[in-house]
This record gives C-alpha cells, sequence and structure tokens, in this order.
C-alpha cells in the first residue's frame, strides 16, 4: 500500500488547488500506476457519497463495490480489458448530483437547499422536523440507528451496508483496508546481485557504452596535468616507525651547540613548605587580621600566593581552583619572562666589615668625659686652646668670652662684649699671648694675661711698638687702638670691617691672621698683620661663598673652602695652586693636617672629606659617620687624630695615620663616638679643638657647656 | 683626525640582541607561529646587562632575544612545517567552500606533520639533561591526563598524555624510585628520584575542572606537544634501563590473576590495556628475566682516613635508602571506596606493599575487603560500622606521614575519626634559627630511634597532674620563688663563709666585686659591639647597602620563626585551657 499513501500525498496537493505542480509529479512518474492509484483514492474519498447513491438508487453498483473490494483482482481486470476503465469513470459521472463541487458544506448552512443538480436546480435539504424527543425516540426505536450517518452532501441520513461497516471496523483496527491484501508478497527480486542469463530490459544498449567518455577524457587529463605539475601529491605511504625509541643512543655530552654560553636554564619551582600542607600546624595558618591583611595586598606583593587551610581529613579537601592557573603561569614564565643571569655571591655578613686595627692598639685616644665647663648661659659657638694647652678660650652666644684653666675646670677670666662672638683664635705661637675675637663688625686682639708676665709684656710691646708710617696707606678696615677701660679689660686692638666677621685664624708665626666677612659678591678674606697694623684683601675677585680660611701650617699657603671646594693659594706666587672638589653640598669647616699634605673637610650634609693633596683634588675618602651636619672638625698635632662634631651631638675621634711613605695612603680608623653634649634648638656640638700636647679633646656644645675627653 | 667615524649601537652589547617584532619580521613568521616555535624550540628573552645601551638609547619597556638564538631559529624545518601546514589549512578551507569533496579527503590524506625528536635531541643532548628538566613536564602531562574528553584541546593529546603518565608512575613502581609525597592543598607533589637526579611533580585531586577563561589554552596544548615528546623518550629509555618492555605489558603472570575468574570479560584486552595499566596493581613484563646475580655487591677498597668514614656514611645512607624502599614489604592495603584510589595506590606499591580495592571500584582489584591478610585497612570516614580483626583502620595521611618520615609511625595517631597530626612538607629543611615546627622535633627524635611519645605522654601526665593541681599553682609559683630566695640566700652566706675563711672583709665588699666581674664580660661584649659598630662605619657604601640589606633579611627571617612560635604557644596554651575546661564540666 505504498503507492497509495504516495499518491494520496499528490492527491491533497491537486486539491489544494496546486494542479499544476501535482501535474509536473504525474507527468515525471509511471503515469499508468498513479492514475490507477489516483483514480483509487478519489473513489475512498467519495466513498460516503457512493454509498450515498447507493442507498438512494437500491443497488445498481453492487458490481462496482464488489471491484472496490478486491483491487489486486480489479488490477488485473484492468490490465486484462482497458476498456472497463471507463466504468470507474462512471462513478464520477453518477455521483454528480449536486455540482457545488468540493467545498465546505457550511456554506450553505442558511440556506433552504444544499447546492444545484445537473440541471441547475436546486437541490432541497429534507425536512427536519424532529426534535430532541423524536430524536431520542428514533435511537431508542429504531435498531439501525447506530448504523446510520448523515450525508453531509445531501443532507439524507444513510444506513452503512455490512461490508462498509466491517471497513470501518477494519481501518479501526489499523488493518488494511482490503481483506485480500497480503503485505508480505514475497518480492520478485529483479535487480539481483546474481547475473543472470537475461537481461532485465530487452533496450539496446547506447552508442555511448561503446565509445570512450570525453568527458572522463578531460578530467583525466586534467589529473595528470595537475599530478605533474605537483599540485597533487600522491598519498604517501604510512611509516610504519615506532613514535618513541632510544632517542639518546649516542648522546655526547660535548655537541651542546648549542646553545652556546648564554643559555640560562629556567630556575624550578620552589617546593612547597609547610604552610601549603592539608593539615598545617596551627601556627601556619593566618589570623583574621593577617587574612585581611592579605586579602588587602596587591597580588604580586603577596608573599604567599595562597591563603592556607586546614581540613579534618583528606576526603574534605576540594579542587584547588587556581590549579590550572599555575600551570598556565608557569609556561608564560617559561617562554615570555627574560632571563638574566644573576651572580648572587652568598656573602657572609661578617665578611663585609672590613678588617681595620682595633681602637684599642691604637691608643692614645680620648674615650671618657673628663670635665664639664659650666659658665656660659648660651650656646658656645666657639673655642680656642692656648699653645701652652695650659688654658682655653669660649666664646659664647651670651656675648661674652671666657678663660678657662684647662686642668682644674676653673674660669680664670670672663670679658663681657656685649654681642655675639662668632670666633676666638688663641696666637698659635707661644711666645706671644694674644687672643683674637671676632665679635660682629670688628675683631678684637685680647691680650688675656695669663701665663708669663714676661710674655705678656712681651707681647703688649710687640704691639705697641707700632709706628705710624709716613704716607697713610688706604686700608679695607681700621685698626684702632683699645681705649683705657677696654685696655683694662685686656683689649689692645680693635680692628673695625665693614661687615659681620665669621671667622678668625692665625698663622703658624703669630704675626699674620686671617678673617672671614660676610659679604656675598664682595670682598670677603682679609689678611691682617698685627705687628704692621696694615690688612690687605688678597683676591682681586670673590671666589663664592667663603665658608672658611686656614693658613697652612708649614708652607705659604692658603686654604680657602667655599661652598663646594677648596682652594690652595700660594701667598707669594700670588696663584692658585690647587682646587679641590669636595663632593659635598656645603662645606662647613676645614682642618689642614700638621704635616700639611692632608686636609679634611665637614659638610652640613654629614659627610666628611679626607683630602690626599698629593693623591688628587677628589676626596681620597668620604667618611658618612655621622647622621647629621657636621660642624667643626680638628686635626690633632701631635697625634694621629682627627675629630669631627655634628649637630647630632656627637664627637667622633678618629685615627688617621698618614705614612711618610708616599705609596701608601692614609689610614683611617673610627676610634670613638663620644657622646656628651644634649642637642639643644636643633644644634649639638658646635666646635671641637685638640688639646696641643696631650690626646685630650675639647668639644663646645649648643647647651652652653664646653667638654673635655681624655 | 682620520679614520671611520665610530657610531653609536653598531656594536656591543646593542648587536647581540634583538627585539621581538625585529626577530618575528626575519623569521617571516606570525606572532602564534613564532610563539610556538619559541616554546618548542626553548628559546626565550633574555635581559641585558646595560638595557638603555642594547635598547640604543631608549628606555621603552622591550623584550630581547639574543641574536644567535633568532639565527639558531633561522635554519630549523619546523619553520618550513608551519608555513606547509598554513598552506593546508588555505586549501582545505577553499576546497571545503568549494564542497569538492574529493579534494578535502585528498588533502586530508596529505595533511603535513611534523615530528619533535630531533628538538628534543637538540635541548637535551644527554638524558641526564632531559631528566633535569623534566618536572614541568610530568605536571603538565598529569594535568592534562586529567582534562575532560571534551572541548579545550584534542582527545589524541589527552589520551596521550593519560597513557605517558601512566607509563611513567608504572616505571617509578618498578624502580622504587619514589622519595617524598605531600599533600597540599593545591594537589599532589611527588618527589622521585631518578638516576641520582630529583623529580618533582604535582598532580591535581581528581575533581573537574572549573576551566578559567582567561588562559590561553593554545600555549598550553604547545607546551604539552613538547612535553608528551620528551616524556615518551625519556620513558623509553626509562624503561630499557630496567629491561623493560616498552610500550609497558603487565606480566603474563600477574595477568592471570587479574582475569576475572568467572570468565566474564570485561572489554577487549585492547581496550581495557590503558585501564589495566593505571590500576597501578600489576607488576611489568621484563625484556629479559631477572636474575638475583644481576645485583652486582660493591667491591670493597681498602680505604683510609677520612676517605673512609666517607665511605661509612655512604654505606648507611645506602641502607637507609634500601630500608626506605622496602618500607611498606610484606604489608597488604585494602583501600576503601572514598579514599583517593590512584594516588595511594601509587604511593603503596612504590614501597612494595600490597594493595587492593572494592572490584566494583577499578579494574585491578587483586583481593577483597573480606581477605583476612591484609594489615592495614585505609578509610577515611569518621567511623565504619563493622570492622574484621587483625588489622589496622587508618587514615590515609598515615601512609604520606610514613613515607616521608622513612619509618611506619605509630598508627595510634591515625585511628579513623581522630584529629590528625599535623601534616608536615617533606621538602623544608630547616636550618640553623628557622622555625621548626614541634611535631618535626618529635618525628626526627622518632627517625633517630628515640621514642618521644613515651616523653610526651609522661610530660602529658605531669601536665594532668598539674592540671589536677590547677588552683594550686598559683601558690606552687609562690613557692618556687621563695624556693629561688632560699636558694640565693644560701649562695650569699656560702660566699660569707669563703670570704671570712680567706681574708676577714665585709661581705658588702664581696659582693659588689661580683659585680664587677659581670660588668667586665658586658665591657668586653660592648666594647666589641663597638669595635663592630665602628668598623661598620668605615665600610663602603655599596658594601654597606649590601650589610644592611642582609641584615634585614636575617632580621626578618628571626622575627617570623619568633612570630611563628609564638602563635604556635598561643595555640597550645588555648587548647590546654580547653581541656581543662572539659575536665572540670566533667568533674561537675
Amino acid at each position: 500500500m505504498e503507492q497509495p499513501s504516495l499518491s494520496s500525498d499528490t492527491q491533497e496537493l491537486s486539491e489544494s488547488e496546486e494542479s499544476v505542480y501535482s501535474g509536473l509529479e504525474d507527468s515525471g512518474s509511471d503515469s499508468e500506476s498513479s492514475g490507477s492509484a489516483e483514480e483509487e483514492e478519489e473513489e475512498e474519498e467519495d466513498e460516503d457519497e457512493e454509498e450515498d447513491e447507493e442507498e438512494s438508487s437500491g443497488s445498481p453498483s453492487a458490481p462496482q463495490t464488489q471491484a472496490r473490494g478486491f483491487p489486486g483482482q480489479r488490477r488485473s481486470l484492468q490490465d486484462d480489458s482497458p476498456l472497463d476503465e471507463y466504468e470507474q469513470d462512471s462513478s464520477d459521472e453518477e455521483d454528480i448530483r449536486n455540482t457545488v463541487g468540493n467545498i465546505p458544506m457550511e456554506w450553505y448552512q442558511d440556506f433552504p437547499h444544499v447546492g444545484y443538480d445537473l440541471d441547475g436546480r436546486r437541490i432541497y435539504k429534507p425536512l427536519r422536523s424532529r426534535d430532541e424527543l423524536d430524536l431520542f425516540l428514533e435511537k431508542m426505536e429504531n435498531p439501525e440507528y447506530w448504523r446510520t450517518v448523515q450525508d453531509r452532501q445531501t443532507g439524507a441520513d444513510v444506513r452503512l451496508s455490512e461490508e462498509q461497516l466491517e471497513l470501518v471496523q477494519r481501518l479501526q483496527r489499523g488493518q488494511f483496508g482490503d481483506v485480500n491484501f497480503d503485505p508480505y508478497e514475497p518480492s520478485v527480486d529483479f535487480f539481483s546481485h546474481e547475473v543472470r542469463i537475461h537481461p532485465v530490459t530487452n533496450r539496446p544498449a547506447d552508442k555511448r557504452s561503446f565509445i570512450p567518455s570525453l568527458v572522463e577524457k578531460e578530467k583525466v587529463s586534467k589529473l595528470v596535468h595537475a599530478i605533474k605539475m605537483g599540485w597533487i601529491q600522491p598519498r604517501k605511504p604510512k611509516e610504519n616507525v615506532p613514535t618513541f625509541y632510544d632517542l639518546w643512543a649516542q648522546e655526547d655530552p660535548n655537541s651542546i651547540l648549542g646553545r652556546h654560553k648564554m643559555h640560562v636554564p629556567a630556575p624550578k619551582i620552589p617546593l612547597p613548605g609547610h604552610e601549603e600542607s592539608y593539615n598545617p600546624p596551627p601556627e601556619f595558618l593566618l589570623s583574621p587580621e593577617e587574612k585581611l591583611a592579605w586579602e588587602q595586598q596587591d597580588p604580586s606583593e603577596r608573599r604567599l600566593g595562597f591563603i592556607p587551610q586546614k581540613f579534618r581529613s583528606l576526603r574534605a579537601v576540594p579542587a584547588y581552583s587556581r590549579f590550572i592557573h599555575e600551570r598556565f603561569e608557569r609556561c608564560l614564565d617559561l617562554y615570555l619572562c627574560p632571563r638574566q643571569r644573576k651572580m648572587r655571591v652568598n656573602v657572609d655578613p661578617e665578611d663585609l666589615i672590613p678588617k681595620l686595627p682595633r681602637p684599642r692598639d691604637l691608643q692614645p685616644f680620648p674615650t671618657t668625659q673628663a670635665l664639664i665647663y659650666r659658665g656660659h648661659s648660651s650656646l658656645v659657638r666657639t673655642l680656642s686652646v692656648s699653645p701652652s694647652g695650659q688654658w682655653f678660650a669660649s666664646g659664647s652666644d651670651d656675648g661674652s668670652v671666657r678663660l678657662w684653666e684647662v686642668s682644674s675646670g676653673r674660669c680664670l677670666r670672663s670679658l663681657t662684649l656685649g654681642a655675639v662672638v662668632r670666633s676666638v683664635a688663641w696666637n698659635p705661637n707661644p711666645s706671644i699671648c694674644l687672643l683674637a675675637v671676632a665679635l660682629e663688625e670688628q675683631v678684637l686682639l685680647v691680650n688675656p694675661g695669663l701665663g708669663d708676665r714676661l710674655l705678656v709684656a712681651a707681647t703688649d710691646q710687640l704691639l705697641d711698638s707700632w709706628e705710624a708710617p709716613e704716607e697713610e696707606r688706604v686700608q679695607p678696615v681700621r685698626w684702632i687702638p683699645a681705649s683705657p677701660e677696654e685696655r683694662a679689660k685686656g683689649i689692645r686692638l680693635l680692628v673695625q670691617h665693614d661687615k659681620p666677621v665669621t671667622q678668625v685664624t692665625w698663622h703658624a708665626k703669630g704675626d699674620y691672621w686671617a678673617s672671614v666677612v660676610r659679604n656675598p659678591g664682595g670682598r670677603q678674606v682679609l689678611i691682617h698683620q698685627s705687628s704692621r697694623r696694615w690688612s690687605q684683601d688678597p683676591f682681586r675677585k670673590s671666589p663664592g661663598m667663603i665658608q672658611c680660611v686656614q693658613f697652612h701650617p708649614l708652607r705659604p699657603y692658603f686654604l680657602v673652602a667655599s661652598q663646594r671646594s677648596v682652594r690652595i693659594y700660594n701667598l707669594l706666587r700670588q696663584e692658585l695652586t690647587k682646587k679641590l672638589q669636595s663632593n659635598c653640598q656645603w662645606i662647613s669647616s676645614m682642618a689642614v693636617h700638621p704635616g700639611g699634605d692632608n686636609v679634611i673637610c665637614g659638610s652640613y650634609d654629614s659627610k666628611l672629606a679626607w683630602f690626599d693633596l698629593d693623591l688628587s683634588t677628589r676626596p681620597y675618602r668620604l667618611l658618612r659617620h655621622h647622621r647629621r651636619a657636621l660642624r667643626s672638625v680638628a686635626f690633632h698635632r701631635r697625634y694621629p687624630l682627627f675629630a669631627s662634631g655634628s649637630d647630632d651631638g656627637t664627637v667622633i675621634v678618629c685615627h688617621g695615620m698618614v705614612y711618610s711613605d708616599l705609596l701608601q695612603n692614609p689610614l683611617l680608623v673610627p676610634l670613638k663616638v663620644l657622646k656628651g653634649h644634649a642637642p639643644a634648638l636643633d644644634l649639638g656640638v658646635l666646635d671641637v679643638a685638640f688639646h696641643p700636647h696631650q690626646p685630650w679633646l675639647f668639644s663646645s656644645g649648643a647647651d652652653g657647656t664646653v667638654r673635655l675627653y681624655t | 683626525m682620520g679614520g671611520l667615524e665610530k657610531k653609536k649601537y653598531e656594536r656591543g652589547a646593542a648587536t647581540n640582541y634583538i627585539t621581538r617584532n625585529r626577530a618575528r619580521k626575519k623569521l617571516q613568521l606570525s606572532l602564534p607561529d613564532f610563539r610556538r616555535l619559541c616554546i618548542l624550540k626553548g628559546i626565550y628573552p633574555h635581559e641585558p646587562k646595560h638595557k638603555k645601551k642594547v635598547n640604543k638609547g631608549s628606555t621603552a619597556p622591550r623584550t630581547f632575544y639574543l641574536l644567535k638564538d633568532i639565527k639558531f631559529l633561522l635554519h630549523e624545518p619546523i619553520v618550513n612545517k608551519f608555513r606547509e601546514y598554513k598552506v593546508f589549512v588555505r586549501k582545505l578551507r577553499k576546497a571545503y567552500g568549494k564542497s569538492e569533496w574529493g579534494t578535502v579527503e585528498r588533502l586530508k590524506d596529505n595533511k603535513p606533520t611534523y615530528k619533535l625528536d630531533h628538538i628534543v635531541k637538540e635541548r637535551y643532548p644527554t638524558f641526564i639533561d632531559a631528566l633535569r628538566d623534566l618536572d614541568d613536564a610530568l605536571s603538565m602531562c598529569f594535568l592534562f591526563s586529567t582534562f575532560p574528553r571534551t572541548g579545550k584541546c584534542h582527545v589524541q593529546t589527552i589520551q596521550l598524555c593519560r597513557r605517558l603518565a601512566v607509563e611513567f608512575q608504572n616505571y617509578v613502581i618498578a624502580s622504587r624510585s619514589l622519595r617524598k609525597v605531600f599533600l597540599s592543598i593545591k594537589g599532589i607533589y611527588y618527589q622521585a628520584e631518578v638516576l641520582g637526579q630529583p623529580i618533582t611533580w604535582i598532580t591535581p585531586y581528581a575533581f573537574a575542572h572549573d576551566h578559567p577563561t582567561d588562559v590561553d589554552y593554545r600555549v598550553m596544548a604547545t607546551f604539552t606537544e613538547f612535553y608528551t615528546t620528551l616524556l615518551g623518550f625519556v620513558n623509553f629509555r626509562l624503561y630499557q634501563s630496567l629491561n623493560l618492555v616498552y610500550p609497558p605489558k603487565i606480566d603474563s603472570q600477574a595477568e592471570d590473576e587479574l582475569k576475572p575468574a568467572e570468565g566474564k570479560e570485561y572489554a577487549m584486552d585492547s581496550e581495557s590495556y590503558l585501564e589495566k595499566l593505571s590500576g597501578l596493581s600489576a607488576s611489568l613484563a621484563r625484556a629479559v628475566a631477572p636474575t638475583h646475580e644481576d645485583e652486582v655487591e660493591m667491591d670493597e677498597f681498602p680505604v683510609e682516613g677520612e676517605t673512609a668514614e666517607l665511605m661509612d656514611a655512604k654505606k648507611k645512607e645506602q641502607e637507609a635508602l634500601e630500608k626506605h624502599k622496602k618500607l611498606f614489604e610484606g604489608l597488604r592495603f585494602f583501600l576503601n571506596r572514598e579514599v583517593p584510589r590512584e594516588p595511594l595506590a601509587f604511593v603503596i606499591r612504590c614501597f612494595g606493599g600490597q594493595v587492593s580495592w572494592d572490584k566494583s571500584l577499578c579494574i585491578g582489584a587483586t583481593y577483597e575487603a573480606t581477605d583476612p591478610s591484609i594489615t592495614h585497612h585505609i578509610i577515611d570516614r569518621p567511623h565504619l560500622d563493622k570492622q574484621v580483626v587483625g588489622r589496622y583502620y587508618l587514615q590515609p595521611q598515615w601512609v604520606f606521614d610514613s613515607v616521608n618520615a622513612k619509618l611506619c609511625l605509630p598508627v595510634a595517631d591515625y585511628f579513623p575519626g581522630v584529629l590528625l597530626p599535623p601534616h608536615l612538607s617533606p621538602f623544608v629543611t630547616e636550618k640553623e634559627g628557622d622555625y621548626v615546627p614541634p611535631e618535626k622535633l618529635k618525628l626526627l627524635a622518632l627517625q633517630r630511634g628515640e621514642n618521644p611519645d613515651e616523653e610526651s605522654e609522661e610530660e602529658e601526665e605531669e601536665e594532668e597532674e598539674e592540671e589536677e593541681e590547677g588552683d594550686n599553682d598559683k601558690e606552687e609559683e609562690e613557692d618556687e620563688s621563695e624556693k629561688e630566695e632560699e636558694m640565693k640566700l644560701q649562695k650569699m652566706e656560702e660566699q660569707k663563709t669563703q670570704s671570712t675563711q680567706s681574708n676577714k672583709v665585709l661581705p658588702v665588699k664581696v659582693t659588689a666585686g661580683k659585680v664587677r666581674v659581670e660588668d667586665k664580660q658586658r665591657l668586653e661584649q660592648e666594647q666589641q659591639s663597638e669595635e663592630k659598630r665602628l668598623a661598620i662605619m668605615m665600610m663602603k657604601k655599596r658594601e654597606k647597602y649590601l650589610y644592611k640589606k642582609i641584615m634585614f633579611g636575617k632580621k626578618r627571617k628571626i622575627r617570623e620563626a619568633n612570630k611563628l612560635a609564638e602563635k604556635r604557644k598561643a595555640h597550645d596554651a588555648a587548647l590546654k585551657e580547653q581541656k581543662k575546661k572539659k575536665k572540670k564540666a566533667r568533674q561537675a
């Protein structure tokens, strides 16, 4: 029954006004069978009508129903007698009593008729005057009621025949409508795999089956061309080589070309510690605060890439969510991360500490605070020790200069001068007893009147022996002899400058002295001769802001420290001999080694530069011992010692051995950090000075005291 | 004058390096191809010493490759294969577009392939080199073998990874070269010693992966491509060194045992081969039958002095190693089904133990749970209803801890439902000054042959006694202080008597003298520290910086160790407190 079902499809199509399409299909298929099938289908479709007709016309078409009952027979009949074909068509003609065609009968619902017959007359609906009661009575009484259906085409009641009933029942059971149809007929296999002696069709072979195909020839030639041109590669035979074999059968360790010396093998992943365990010791777990801190940290800054966790049993351990990430990051590291060979020396920090002679072996040097000289009421800016080492003078911001006896700590004299004392300097010549005091715009030459009377008298005599020259020379300063009251105080001469004086310093011989004037851009340094009472300005133009000056202890040199550098002038030749670059920001003080070949400079940026004049103009050593600005530095005259005082309240004493052998560099060893001065006003130690003979050190501080360390 | 003008950046460092983009242009490769090539050939960027010079004066961040490396890449046959592949893909796409299925088929047949053998040989000229670099390869293969068979990467790759990983595990079992295992929160770390090289790898726990989106799987796949090749060759060589058949074959004897008794075939042999192998329960077939004569005894040479001592130490070490290898020899384990089977089976088999599991869990189970010869039953649930007499029921951590401790630890701490002792990392070797957890100290004592357990028990008892006394603690303390005072008094009296005997001086002075003595030592110390301080002052700036850095690191280390110790102390105290409370509650 496949064919009918197929054709039913086509039927439906044709019925839905697509006759053109169905016609096309029909023309393509076997006309005979499809035609017959169509007919059959139509019959089935119009069954009701037929039945109806049968009812109405008694049973004139009994043979017809018979024929329909046995389609197989019918088909054979048809095959036998094609003339009978029109018998089937007759049903169509007979059927046409109502000419409305295949339309929904609801359209005639509101009319008294249901259509028109062949002659164009109306076909009226049968009269239906029965009400519900009649219907019920009929249902109860009429034994045929159950097999009565209404023909919608005509509106008449139709009683189904026995055959029709049977057909309906068969269809309801899902069986074929035809009783005699055998769906399991043995099929005749015409096109079998077996070679038959007779052809299936009797059709003579075409000519084209005897001549070679042109199309094929073209195709082959194309392929040949493609092969020739190498566009098509023949399939390579599969190599049957094992994928893995002994690759290192002949290994040659020297063949490492390889890659060159620069190869840096990737570092291995660090091995996990206790904290990564699923059950770590409790101390490795993070406390809530630590956890919070960990979360707030940037992922790149974390020391641990994960939070340690503790699980009660192995069963409870979940998958690590970042596992793939970590492998991926490792991959990225391997091929993207620039590698560099870093020589990591495993240094013992103790080895880094330089091997220096022990301070104990370098004694003597001041170690303990021996005396405190109290008396000044304000910070002691400056101090100077007498060449005999018996006394020293200190100048303070309270406007006084005090003279102290070193050994007893007694204040022998106190000169109240009424202004800030910037600098005091004791004449280094032991045969002259003279003290220079820088006081605002004047420098006082004071005879302290201590020690040998003869010496004191000789000094006075020396100063008084001056006679005014015949012709007055123009001097940058005025030399004023002291008034009697001042003389009583000990002041012998006043040298009036035009600007505040910051420093005075004596030449080793004790006749010349120099003063530094705060006069930026103008005259800043003056050299005076006290015996002849005349002064001169050695420089034509100012070499920047001058911080301090020193006379060379042995040679006629004059050292001038400006802000960044130290210049050394030859006074005889009147020329610049050397310029030392200090590598400091702001030089505060300077001292010259008694040997004359070494200079130290302290600076406000807490550095101390040691210059070896024979070596270079750059510092031989830059010491960063202090934590704050250096205020003063000093050399000992005899011992290889130097000291530096700083704002951090400490004085550091160092061993500074200079060898006469030119090949050997000076040896610098820090010996002692001396503490004692209390910082005041953000200042600590303001001045340091060594005792001329003993390894003793004086320091004056912002706390108004002078201290002696022995 | 005269001579050629010297131009900058035409000699020296600038000519030794090449930026990535220039390298790419020189090789005429696209960026992905260049990346692949670099990964396969193991080319990595270098950090030049003087970056600015190399960068021709610019400070822009750039990655530099060594020019030599890039030149070395120039005549690499794989580069041509990359190009061929590109052409292949183009042709294939065209054929698809035109629906020329015949062409598609033909093209697919001729798909260009390449081999990485020569690259492996080139990157690792000797076998030892390859072993040294095996860590990443193993970790990657173990990761890939856990991937699902869908998406992400080719199924063949995953299968190959699984096969290679299982083969390697089997080798480790056969050679008994596993040394350390560590259960971390990330996964399980294993360390094996193969031919004297420590090889460490990590395997994830057996869960489905939550595949992240910000990971480029192509990069990982390229790495895996190389790693699988490497691991395959290494496996081959390793199997050869043990006279095992490669690809591995299960010992015929073992195979018979493995065959289900009912005669029901589980699957075809070829299909279940890998599964059987990954069961890790069967020994492998050998190419040459093992003979015991093979084990050559070391010739003993007469040696003297230090070398003899060295030899002795070596011998001892060797013995310890042999003992470690046979740690679980003769023990029969049974794994409950909630226990991770593969790692445990692997570890137990590595140390000579026999292991089995539920038959429905995995292929390769050799005996059943009811077997009376089972000595250790590994379970990971709080309690078991039916317990068989004659075997220990233990938590899995016991196996791992025993392996790391190199001895079978006392089982009492590892009973089911018991709070486990901490699992320590075997990779940490504490140096002097590092923090050592108390458990580690206990373990070290155990290894030395002492029995800290008894001591600790005693301690505990003492503690308990103390606890019992509880309230009297303060009084005790007072007593102690009194005792101390008494002691002092006694000492003073003694001194008095001595001093009076020697010369009759007032006793006050004597005590003062004693103080002075102390001061001397302190003075000495102070002096020394001051000397050091002074010497540090004289250091050069750079050295001082280094010194400070080192000292800072040291101090930080100490600080951290102290912190850990403190934390532990606090924790222990809290525990004790809790115990006490409980006890009191019980008493009340």
